[in-house]
């Protein structure tokens, strides 16, 4: 048997803080991996917190209403058998550095620590500062007289420190969440951008032949032959696909493709799709059509915010020619393809009319070089050139 | 349900469009310009659109069709002809 503490996990690099709206599991309950244990109200709308291990529910730590930090515990569970096999694997994947600094500018009053006239526990300053209690006008519960992190969460809990934004303000929310994420990434990566024009005729004609066969329930979109081309050609170029933590590249644990997904009214998030190599491209649309449902009217998971390894944006439909992404930290890449439309083809001395769409690379300079890159944008152009294969 | 009279699927497409994208103004629609210059759809909501239409109306949608229901007026048109068992 092996107690372990059910954490708020990270939801991108954009997100420090979760306020819990209503539990789904109570002291006593059997849960299991996967299993949504809690929704979180966070900066990009709600969203189902998943339990990363199979265990019994010890005791729920917060109360709906409260802000809660990433990283810090929600839950205790007993586990059966082995102890986790490293700890809380989905919140230490993620850099410290991310977090911190945003921390620094947003919280409004850092605990005065000076006066010296209480004590307190490393861990409950700790805390306390990640909740912003102000740990003066605390008092120890406890006989010895030190404050304890139970007394900073009481006082957090009492201070109601931060009810779900009102839908008023949620727009401003999500537009901060933006900015701070992409400030960074243009602050911290060196970007470097390849483009190339790939020919579509060949895939568009396939996957009309496709459509024409199948019901329109499960007709596809071209996005999906994009995603899978885009998936395979990462095998290819394990650089692109991965994360830059604390000075160094990290490899994706798989190709989990985040979908650049517009919300209505503004806004956008890229939440995964999960090993999209090694999908068909009708369960790829299952999962894309899933996403999308849940993006515009519904909830994302924790695990689809957490861990995409690269980020897709298709935004060919409103006209434009190609995009030039910004890297959404900490991953090194974007994709972007822009419109696909008929243009004067030339090969083999001879001009024709033929489909083509532009797609391009924003490549981290840290993680790989413009070598790398043109390698996979080439192996992306010669995947969509034999559609049949990316079944 | 059986739907017949233009209006009937007039009012079907607007209710179809408003579910997908409740921001719409129908009022400000001109009913033969491409619908999408004039509202925030994309692929994916232009293909529940079809999803929906199909299953209210009982037709089948091809994709090759999919040209004919550019604007609102067209659209009709192109449904109340398959409604009425035209091609």
């Amino acid at each position: 048997m092996a107690r372990h503490e059910f954490r708020m996990p990270t939801l991108g690099a954009d997100m420090e803080a979760g306020t819990l709206v209503t539990w789904n599991i109570k002291p006593g309950d059997a849960v299991k991996r996967g299993q949504v244990a809690a929704v979180v109200e966070t900066q990009k709308g709600a969203i189902d917190v998943e339990i990363w291990q199979d265990g019994t529910v010890e005791k729920l730590l917060v109360e709906p209403g409260q802000k809660v930090p990433v990283g810090a515990a929600l839950a205790t569970l007993i586990a059966e058998g082995e102890p986790a096999p490293a700890p809380a694997a989905p919140v230490s994947e993620q850099p410290t550095a991310v977090a911190a600094p945003q921390r620094a500018v947003t919280r409004s009053q850092p605990a005065p620590i000076s006066g010296g006239r209480f004590k307190i526990s490393p861990a409950a300053r700790k805390f306390a500062q990640e909740l912003g209690v102000d740990v003066t006008t605390l008092t120890p519960s406890g006989a010895e007289g030190v404050i304890s992190r139970a007394d900073v969460e009481r006082a957090a809990h009492a201070a109601k420190a931060g009810m779900p934004p009102k839908p008023g303000d949620w727009q401003s929310q999500m537009r901060k969440a933006i900015a701070a994420a992409m400030a960074k990434s243009k602050r911290e990566i060196p970007h470097y951008y390849l483009g190339t024009e790939v020919e579509m005729t060949r895939a568009l004609a396939w996957l009309e032949r496709e459509n024409a066969q199948r019901p329109v329930t499960e007709r596809m979109l071209y996005a999906v032959l994009l995603i899978k081309a885009v998936a395979l050609a990462l095998r290819e170029a394990p650089e692109l696909n991965g994360f830059w933590i604390n000075g160094a590249f990290q490899r994706g644990p798989g190709i989990h493709v985040g979908m650049a997904v517009a919300m209505r009214g503004g806004g956008l998030v890229a939440p995964a799709i999960h090993d999209a190599d090694k999908k068909s491209l009708p369960q790829l649309m299952v999962d894309l059509r899933d996403l999308i449902t849940r993006v515009r009217g519904g909830r994302l998971k924790s695990s689809e915010m957490a861990d995409p390894t690269i980020t897709l944006t298709s935004l060919g439909e409103l006209g434009v020619e190609a995009v030039y992404g910004v890297i959404y930290p900490p991953q090194v890449a974007l994709i972007g393809f822009g419109k696909i439309s008929e243009r004067a083809w030339a090969e083999s001395g001879v001009v024709a009319c033929r489909k083509a769409v532009t797609a391009t690379l924003a490549g981290d300079h840290r993680a790989s070089d413009g070598h790398r890159g043109a390698q996979f944008l080439a192996a992306v152009n010669r995947l969509l050139q034999e559609p049949e294969k990316l079944q | 349900m059986t739907v017949s009279t233009r209006e009937e699927i007039t009012a079907l497409v607007v209710g179809t469009l408003a579910d997908i994208a409740p921001e719409i103004d129908f009022s400000t629609i001109a009913p033969g310009k491409p619908l999408r210059e004039q509202i925030d759809i994309d692929s994916f909501d232009f293909l529940n659109v079809i999803i929906r239409l199909s299953e209210r109306l009982k037709v089948n949608i091809p994709e090759a069709d999919y040209g004919q229901l550019a604007t609102l007026d067209s659209t009709v048109d192109y449904l109340a002809k398959k409604c009425s068992g035209g091609a």
